[in-house]
């Protein structure tokens, strides 16, 4: 007897302990947080953008021109110029995935992008779709038609395009970009190394514009006119315009993350502002607490005693899956949390079944702490076949469902499998620690249910 | 057991709630959201004063981007539905509702969604409304593969499909009279809660049938009447009792939980409520009829 009670006690210290981890593990309900230890600091819930609020973004890739044996590296390598371009922004934990052309998907292929906390919409989509063209261009031989406006100042401005005309040296030849600081003026300046042709190209160029300016531009518009002192054969070549550091570092990383290798299109954008995401997430919290002390009320006033074991066990559950939520982890929607209060619902359903059954023996006659033990046995078959089918819709809503049906999918299955096993062992251990009730009157009367008294004079069922 | 006594009625509830939830589906059609067609939403929030709703239509007209619908929301706000636009369009219609950049609102949440991709999801929708509903056939054939008398198991599994039927019928003819009168659209919710309404009541309809079936085992009484009767009497409070707790926090989801799963609840907590309706007052009167029905053609 020592035993069980001795098992309960280690299970509702571990059941502490876990919910002591969700709770120090938070941002908003640990007031020493900055001073947690990294363990408590990473692992806060991870929010996904209808809550956090920021950008999600599908691109179809087109793959026509790449053989068919090589789509998926070229993917790959798709996904990883676009993730160097998206880490520029600064973004705190971006994901960017590619999802592969399924027999759902009819073969497209896409990369789909999530950007916590940003909601322009516009800037991302340019900085993600917009290869950063670099020209290195000569001056116009003289005689070339310029091109002039007059300004409304009256001065007579020439178009700076006209002045100059292309070569083949581009940001193609590049093989890689460093910011760098001058060291008398402190002004940021970015420094290029181009790889072989490049380095070819470039020697030829300033051989034979010395003494001459050349121009380099970028999108089109020139940043830089350095004249030409001598031939530059090492290929290295410094552009030092008027930038911010800011700018400059994030041309250094537009440069070095290259060229898409293939062409995308955006199919989808979606853009969720932060202060409608945290009212989501103070809204899931209420429903949730709410939702708790309604069904914790609930059971205390119809199944009593038992109905108070199961309370705690369904309290157990919860940070079991509060935990398993920050240490998996699970990225949590609006979808996502409905599920998880629904799986709370659904949690008591075994307790429910089990405190039925145990009713129905001790109608029977039976003695309390045997009535417990029949409860359970019997009960066992109807909670797994009542559980199953919703095993079944988890698991293929999981699997063909986009993000946010994934994320509701993923909660409900887990909570329902984490609670049939709270449900049938944590409360098992709780019910049979507590048979010192012994099997009176009031031992009955608190092992029973509803409006009735407990006493047998139901026993005959009919 | 009174429900076993009058189970023509019941019956005929049942019958005159899904005939009612098919005429409203014909009359008032499903609302598709842009998950599914494709398209551009959008929710700004005024600070002060919200424009006038006519004084937002003139000026997105010469905008020329189709139909334009515009709805209030909350006190300060719109949402504001076309069709799937590009960046210039986006920002030439937050301009043109900003009445000349004196009255700028904040833009809540945007998305733009290509047909492409509703056309995929809506593939993917009835892929799994498809592959549950064959899951849950399966594990109904596997569930009644023992029992055979009086009512042969396909049988039972058969009015499981039935009543499943009924119980996501009747909310999707509910969620049609939503629709209808304060616009809400079927988006990926919609079907997920559809999913859900299934697994959920055919369980429960599971739990009624298995009681029966240990009846029928223990041989509790010859007459399967009295069998299916006996059996009701001792599942009900739990049927009951279980279903209550996920209404209960469906309740506190739509009262107290975020707007965007609002009629997710709604949906949910009317599927939960026919689900148990019928794994009590549908499949088990049902049973019973089919073997009377049997017997009489025996005589």
């Amino acid at each position: 007897m020592w035993k069980k009670r001795v098992l309960a006690l280690i299970i509702l210290a571990l059941g502490f302990g876990v919910a002591t981890f969700v709770y120090k593990s938070e941002y908003k309900t640990n007031k020493n947080f900055g001073q947690a230890s990294h363990f408590l600091q990473n692992h806060q819930f991870h929010l996904g953008l209808d809550l956090s609020g920021g950008t999600h973004l599908i691109y179809k890739a087109d793959v026509s021109g790449v053989p068919a044996g090589q789509i998926s590296d070229a993917m790959d390598s798709l996904r990883d110029v676009i993730e160097r371009r998206v880490n520029l922004f600064g973004v705190s934990e971006p994901v960017v995935q590619v999802e592969d052309g399924s027999i759902v998907a009819r073969g497209e292929e896409k990369l789909i992008i999530d950007l916590p906390g940003v909601t322009d919409v516009e800037k991302a989509t340019k900085m993600i779709g917009e290869t950063p063209l670099l020209e290195f261009k000569t001056e116009a031989p003289k005689g070339t038609a310029q091109t002039a406006t007059v300004g409304k100042d009256g001065k007579v401005q020439i178009d700076i395009n006209s002045q100059y005309v292309s070569t083949d040296l581009t940001g193609r030849y590049l093989s890689k970009a460093t910011l760098e600081f001058d060291q008398n003026t402190r002004e940021p300046k970015v420094s290029l190394q181009f790889d072989d042709t490049g380095t070819a190209l470039f020697a030829k160029i300033t051989k034979e514009n010395v003494g001459k300016t050349v121009a380099i531009f970028l999108d089109g518009s020139p940043i830089s006119t350095p004249v030409v002192r001598e031939e530059i054969p090492n290929g290295q070549a410094v552009i030092s315009g008027s930038f911010t550091p800011t700018e400059a570092k994030q041309l250094v990383g537009r440069l070095n993350s290259g060229a898409l290798p293939v062409p995308i299109s955006l199919l989808s954008k979606q853009t969720i502002g932060g202060s409608l995401g945290s009212s989501a997430v103070n809204a899931g919290v209420k429903a949730g607490m709410f939702g708790f002390l309604i069904i914790a009320l609930f059971l205390i006033l119809w199944y009593r005693l038992p109905g108070i074991i199961s309370v705690i066990s369904l309290g157990i559950y919860i940070s079991i899956m509060l935990a398993l939520f920050k240490l998996i982890p699970v990225t949590l929607t609006a979808a996502g949390i409905a599920g998880f209060i629904i799986s709370i619902g659904i949690a008591v359903d075994a307790n429910v079944l089990i405190f039925e059954r145990v009713k129905e023996e001790l109608r029977l006659g039976h003695s309390v702490a045997d009535a417990v033990k029949g409860g359970f046995a019997h009960a066992w078959f109807s909670i797994r076949d009542s559980n199953i089918s919703s095993i079944i819709t988890s698991l293929i809503l999981f699997w063909f469902g986009t993000s946010l049906i994934k994320g509701f999918a993923l909660t409900l299955g887990m909570g329902v499998l984490i609670s049939m096993f709270s449900a049938i062992t944590i409360t098992r251990i709780f019910l049979s620690s507590i048979d010192f009730v012994g099997n009176g009157k009031v031992a009955r009367f608190l092992f029973s249910s509803g409006f009735g008294s407990g006493e047998s004079k139901h026993s005959i069922n009919n | 057991m009174f429900i076993i006594k009058y189970k023509k009625i019941f019956i005929s509830i049942s019958i005159a709630l899904v005939i009612l939830s098919f005429a409203s589906l014909f009359t008032f059609g499903l609302n598709f959201g842009i998950d599914f067609k494709g398209g551009a939403l959008m929710e700004v929030t005024y600070k002060d004063v919200r424009p006038a709703q006519t004084d937002l239509d003139t000026s997105l007209k010469p905008l020329n981007l189709g139909s334009i619908l515009i709805q209030p929301t909350g006190d300060l706000g719109y949402i504001i539905k076309t069709k799937d636009i590009s960046d210039i369009e986006h920002s030439s219609i937050l301009s043109a509702i900003s009445e000349g950049g004196k009255n700028v609102p904040e833009e809540k949440s945007f998305s733009s969604i290509g047909p492409s991709v509703g056309k995929e999801l809506t593939r993917k929708a009835v892929l799994a409304i498809v592959l549950v509903s064959l899951g849950i056939i399966l594990f109904i054939a596997y569930a009644f593969r023992k029992v055979s008398k009086p009512v042969s198991s396909w049988r039972y599994g058969f009015i499981a499909i039935v009543t499943l039927l009924h119980d996501v019928m009747i909310p999707v003819g509910l969620f049609t009279i939503l629709s209808h009168y304060y616009g809400a659209e079927v988006d990926t919710l919609f079907v997920v809660a559809i999913l859900t309404v299934l697994g959920l009541s055919v369980s429960d309809t599971i739990v009624v049938f298995d009681r029966i079936r240990e009846n029928i085992k223990n041989r509790a009484s010859t007459d399967f009447h009295e069998t299916v009767g006996k059996s009701l009497e001792q599942v009900y409070p739990r049927s009951i009792n279980t279903s209550l707790t996920v209404i209960l926090v469906l309740l506190c989801l739509f009262f107290f939980g975020p707007s965007a799963t609002k009629y997710f609840s709604l949906m949910m907590i009317a599927g939960m409520f026919f689900g148990t309706y019928s794994s009590i007052f549908l499949a088990s009167p049902l049973l019973v009829w089919i073997e009377e029905f049997q017997n009489r053609n025996k005589k």
